[in-house]
């Protein structure tokens, strides 16, 4: 991307964001982000919204940002009057102190300057002092919006916490709020900085002579339309630009992450011919970038000299007349070069501010997306020991989609051993999520020991119903803390004695480091196997009446495999457990086998029973055994 | 700063031509800024004070006067068009280099290079750091201009007056320092913003990627906390630097005021002792507008060079890769079905050994299952049959010549290794099956028939046009290993390397894309097998631990050994 040389403030800026850019979100992010961003209904609105609207709606959000509107009107004023401080001068000495009527008066002329330079110098502690407070503000009123936006995202349900969308999440408490942060500390002063300038320098031509300053405003304001106009294609080569630089990222991107592919298929030659085609045509988009914004500059500097020559001109000519003099007159030259700085600054302001409120909106629109899980005032409190399980005419669909649950009805007695198996897709792993309330049915009640789920205290309900997810999600901390998560005044004693009522005691001792080892990002120090053994654990410490398994589908290596089997089989006993089961071998052992289909349940019994009635599970079974049994010698 | 230097000529001497044009245009800019002060102050003397002092001035004056306005400000524009169009051109094109630089060498480099190198890593040196090497190019020919203008405006001043030189030299150097002093005091704290931000990032990313966690261990209030921690990090450096900026940023506006204000006081007395003239004071005044800002551009450079020195070396580090070895003369694989053979093949990644003395040979056609625990060196060896990799000591032939010896074209034709992860690439399904190879659309199908692939595929809206990955279709676990297998297949390799390719298959159309392999695939195929269903396809089972192969036989015989048996019940218990 290019940098405007002229100016070092926005040069610093894009710097910046280019930098927050690089170091907050993952190479190639900004256009999977606009592929995936959060759509909600509410946010769908507001994509429609101006940016009027937009910013009605976030200052509303964030009142902190209110009072920051305040201090950089003042810190507006401040600068404006150091700046027309010189050009004020500049007419006061030559028309009072040099050719005035009295001639040379050197005491004026001291004394101007001196009043002159005090003033500077008052206005320059003004504006640091103000510009200090609004820094103050602004980052407080974002600390908080940051915050509030990120416990928003957590308890959002879980449909928005898909894998494809959790770039543009991150997005929205990271590089979304930075560039506000630019914006109310760069583009937002510049703004109001600039309009007051060009105001108030307007003002002072006007009292020097309504007719000239009249002169000036007409020549001057088709430049705002032209920079309009450049700014506008501007920004669409940058479009192009962000494109191809896109293009080229995902080129790149193929090839380091294919590199294999690349390798065992000799596909080099390809590669870089797609390589060459991705960097020619970002070449491209960069050089016709750069031909907007080779002429941005220039059109301000011909505008300025077109003023400049006209109001010489006519101030030359007619001046006398118009009962201008001298020191007017140069001052007018300055005041010209005093307009043009601002006029050009927030024209490159404007791809700031479209950049800040395309943020603020993405912001607004995820805390608008409704939250679907609110828990209730005084809960229930459910009872110790396994409980009773009932669905009634359960439904369920995500917000947007078909129906996942077509009405389920099913009576799981307290202690019982339970497997749901079904395909892909059936509807088997929601039953999961509602156990656990990530989800509330959208008809139908779910009854976990005879209160209805939506009734029970969070506290009682997380510690009386726990979810082993399959993934064996680790923080990037310690086994212990890692089982510690949820209830931290757990002793290391009691982790310890967790493990080993698990029978995983051996396994903790082999572990170099033990219960305060080092789990790694996303805790992949330990392998698949390993990191369910350490939720098992954290299950364990909980001890809750209703255990719900989502089974692991990938691979583990036979040792782990043999802890994990044990270390289940003591986690369940006196539990009542769900289990969504990938193995068979699970609903071998089951009380009760639930068999799902298309959001139905379509059969139940024991193993033994649905094998014996020749139905969809009895087919499921003996394609599983075909395969794993046929050749071993049984 | 010398590397800086070195790396800064290198740029400008491969990119002369558009360098040169536009330096051409800095110092035709610079020389028209400083013209422009000189025009204003004769037009001073000339025309405003013959309008309102000597009871006026002539039409044709001012005539000119307009004109040599106009004339200096459409230079000026000339000289900045060249200077950042061609200047931009430069650095762009310097960026193409590097980055075709880089890119040619990772498909140089052995595989091996790439295992721990972060991808994100890769990326950055192939974009962002040729971008940031080049960017010292920038303020390069401005900063040139920049000095040409003090050069210029210095002499100038000389001329009209020794005081208000004097003061342009106590002002200017002073501004210059404080401009200084503040990049140096400012460049802590603005970095540790950016790793602050980085740590925001990170915990967010985390913390979004463990929701089920969090949500059904009741663990936001914790999160928030983790986060609010880090974010009022973030924002206690952010206000370091805003304490900063409050001080810098409007003393920068005040000092060259000041610096106007010295120079008013002292040019009215000046003017009065008919030292100078009111042109001439205006000049100068002028001048302090255009001086005050370029010391920065020049500190932009200074400060850009080292950045551009870092990213440079990182992407002469890249460039410092070895190269995969290419043989010089090769020789030719027989025709017709080949056999593969492991002659005494060691292999060690680091310190470990994974591959030790495995020497096997399998007969042309044949069909052998490699089984073994994690780690047992099942991929590696795959790999090494494949040359992805090549054996530390001893050696692989296929058709009895070494694989070292062959025609890379050659053997990529003859040969085809499927990964358990399946690189798809966004483009269409019919590319990513012949990777711009020119195959008929019969071929594609056959294969896909025998991948089991060919059903998902017709149902697709576009069938073999649809858009894979982020702008297209997406495809299960299954249904990506399905088209990898279809890719392999429809090259007719004489050699098929499985490694654990049909993981993520379900059991059921496994069974029915092994046998279609077995009954249309005449390759000498290697296998490594997770299921009971895959091993029962091979003639031969191989089982490999620690590296080497400990037993081999046809799965029955293989089962009296009890730490096979011990195996296969393992993978028995296994997920479907």
């Amino acid at each position: 991307m290019s940098y405007p040389d002229e100016d070092l403030g926005a040069l610093e800026e894009l710097d910046a964001i280019v930098d927050v850019l690089v170091d907050s979100a993952p190479p190639g992010s900004h256009d999977q982000e606009r592929r995936h961003s959060i759509i909600s209904d509410e946010e769908e609105a507001l994509r429609d919204a101006g940016a009027i609207a937009v910013l009605r709606r976030g200052l509303a959000i964030t009142p902190e940002l209110r009072q920051g509107v305040t201090l950089t009107i003042a810190l507006a004023a401040a600068t404006a009057l150091g700046k027309l401080a010189v050009p004020i001068l500049i007419q006061q000495i030559l028309d009072r102190g040099v050719y005035g009527a009295n001639g040379y008066r050197p005491g004026f002329v001291a004394a101007a300057c001196g009043g002159a330079s005090v003033g500077i110098i008052v206005l320059y502690f003004i504006s640091r002092a103000t510009f200090l407070r609004l820094v103050r503000s602004a980052e407080a009123s974002l600390l908080g919006l940051r915050v509030r936006t990120f416990r928003h995202i957590q308890q959002l349900s879980l449909a928005d916490h898909v894998e494809q969308r959790r770039g543009a999440l991150v997005a929205r408490v990271t590089s979304d709020i930075e560039t506000l942060a630019q914006f109310t500390e760069w583009g937002a002063v510049a703004w109001i900085v600039d309009t007051v300038l060009i105001i108030t320098t307007i003002g002072v031509m006007f009292i020097y002579s309504p007719p000239l300053t009249a002169v000036v405003v007409a020549v001057f304001l088709p430049l705002l339309p032209a920079l309009g106009y450049l700014q506008r294609r501007q920004l669409a080569a940058y479009d192009e630009l962000r494109n191809a630089v896109g293009g080229t990222l995902s080129e790149v991107s193929e090839l380091v992450t294919g590199a294999p592919l690349v390798l065992a298929y000799g596909l080099q030659r390809r590669t870089r011919r797609r390589l060459d085609k991705a960097i020619r045509t970002q070449y491209k988009a960069q050089m016709g970038a750069a031909k907007w914004f080779a002429i941005m500059f220039p059109l301000s500097d011909f505008f300025g000299a077109l003023t400049l020559a006209t109001v010489i001109s006519v101030g030359a000519l007619n001046g006398p007349a118009w009962g201008l003099n001298l020191g007017k007159l140069v001052a007018f030259v300055f005041l010209v070069n005093l307009l043009l700085a601002p006029i050009a600054e927030l024209s490159e302001i404007l791809d700031q501010t479209q950049t800040a409120i395309a943020g603020w909106r993405k912001i607004l629109g995820v805390l608008a997306t409704p939250i679907d899980v609110t828990e209730p005032e005084n809960g229930a409190t459910l009872p110790d020991g396994p409980l009773a399980v009932d669905f009634e005419g359960l439904r369920f669909s995500y917000r947007t989609g078909d129906e996942v649950l077509r009405g389920i009805d099913l009576h799981l007695t307290p202690g019982a051993y339970v497997a749901v198996v079904g395909e892909t897709g059936s509807g088997k792993t929601t039953i999961a999520k509602l156990l656990c309330r990530l989800a509330d049915p959208t008809m139908g009640t779910l009854r976990v020991g005879g209160t209805d789920l939506r009734l029970v205290a969070p506290e009682s309900r997380r510690s009386a119903v726990r979810m082993v997810p399959q993934d064996g999600f680790l923080f990037d901390t310690t086994i212990a803390e890692n089982v510690r998560v949820g209830a931290p005044e757990t002793t290391d004693e009691e982790i310890r004695s967790a493990f080993e009522s698990l029978g995983l005691g051996g396994w903790l001792e082999d572990v170099p480091g033990g219960l305060h080892a080092p789990v790694g990002e996303r805790g992949t120090s330990l392998s698949v196997g390993e990191r369910q053994l350490v939720a098992l654990a954290r299950a364990q410490l909980g001890n809750p009446g209703l255990l719900v398994l989502d089974e692991a589908t990938s691979s583990v290596d036979p040792k782990t495999e043999q802890a994990l089997t044990e270390a289940l089989e003591r986690l369940t006993t006196g539990r009542t457990v769900v289990n969504i089961a990938h193995r068979l071998s699970s609903a071998e052992r089951a009380d009760l086998v639930v068999v799902v289909d298309n959001g139905r349940v379509v059969e139940t019994g024991t193993h033994a029973e649905l094998v014996a009635a020749g139905g969809t599970y009895a087919a499921l079974y003996s394609s599983w055994l075909g395969n794993t049994r046929v050749l071993s010698g049984d | 700063m010398r590397r800086g230097g070195a790396l800064l000529w290198l740029s400008v001497r491969t990119q002369a031509g558009p360098f040169t044009i536009s330096i051409v245009g800095a110092t035709l800019f610079a020389v028209m800024a400083v013209g422009g002060t000189v025009i204003l102050g004769r037009i001073t003397d000339q025309v405003i004070i013959p309008a309102f002092e000597e009871g006026g001035v002539s039409h044709r004056a001012v005539a000119i006067a307009a004109a040599a306005v106009m004339a200096a400000s459409l230079l000026r524009i000339a000289g900045v068009v060249m200077r950042r169009y061609f200047g931009q051109m430069a650095q762009r094109r310097m960026q193409m280099l590097w980055f075709t630089r880089v890119t040619d060498r990772y498909l140089a480099v052995p595989l091996s290079w790439f295992d721990d190198r972060p991808t994100g890593q890769l990326l950055a040196h192939a974009d962002a750091d040729c971008e940031r090497s080049t960017i010292a190019m920038q303020p390069l020919p401005f900063s040139i201009g920049v000095l040409v203008i003090i050069a210029v405006s210095m002499t100038l001043l000389a001329f009209v007056d020794p005081v208000l030189l004097a003061v342009a030299i106590g002002l200017f150097p002073g501004l210059a320092l404080i401009n200084k002093a503040y990049t140096k005091r400012v460049e802590g704290p603005a970095a540790a913003t950016q790793a602050r931000v980085g740590d925001v990032s990170a915990v967010a990313h985390e913390s979004f990627e463990a929701a089920l966690l969090v949500k059904t261990l009741g663990l936001e209030n914790r999160e928030v906390a983790r986060l609010e921690n880090k974010a009022d990090q973030l924002r206690q450096e952010r206000l370091i630097v805003g304490r900063l900026r409050a001080g810098f940023e409007p003393g920068l506006d005040a000092l060259p005021s000041l610096g106007t204000i010295a120079l008013l006081w002292l040019g009215a007395g000046r003017l009065a002792s008919g030292a100078i003239t009111t042109g001439e004071l205006v000049q100068a005044m002028v001048l302090f507008g255009i001086l005050a800002f370029p010391f920065r551009i020049v500190g932009f450079l200074l400060e850009e060079l080292p950045r551009a020195v870092v990213a440079n070396e990182r992407v002469q580090e890249v460039l410092a890769a070895p190269e995969r070895v290419i043989p010089t003369t090769t020789v030719a694989l027989p025709d017709g079905p080949v056999d593969v053979v492991l002659d005494a093949v060691s292999f060690a990644h680091g310190p470990d050994t994974v591959v030790k003395e495995v020497s096997v040979r399998i007969a042309p056609g044949e069909v052998v299952a490699l089984v073994g625990a994690t780690g047992a060196g099942k991929s590696t060896l795959c790999s090494l049959i494949a040359h992805l990799i090549d054996p530390d000591s001893g050696s692989v032939l296929i058709g009895g010549v070494p694989i070292l010896e062959t025609d890379p074209v050659e053997f990529h034709r003859a040969t085809a290794l499927v990964f358990q992860e399946s690189f798809l690439f966004s483009d269409t399904v019919r590319e990513n099956l012949t990777m711009g190879d020119d195959i008929d659309d019969d071929v594609i199908f056959a294969a896909l028939d025998i991948a089991r692939a060919r059903t998902f595929v017709e149902r697709l809206p576009h069938g073999l046009d649809d858009e894979l990955g982020e702008r297209g279709v997406t495809l299960s676990g299954g249904q990506r290993q399905r088209l990898s297998l279809a890719r392999a297949l429809l090259r007719q390799p004489r050699v098929l390397v499985l490694d654990d390719a049909t993981s993520a298959v379900d059991a059921t159309v496994e069974r029915a894309i092994l046998d279609g392999l077995r009954h249309s695939v005449a390759a000498t195929t290697v296998i490594v097998a997770h299921r009971i269903s895959t091993i029962a396809l091979a003639d031969r089972v191989l089982m490999l631990d620690g590296g080497r192969i400990t037993a081999e036989g046809t799965h029955r015989e293989l089962l009296s050994q009890p730490t096979y048996a011990a195996l296969v019940r393992a993978y028995e218990q296994a997920p479907q």
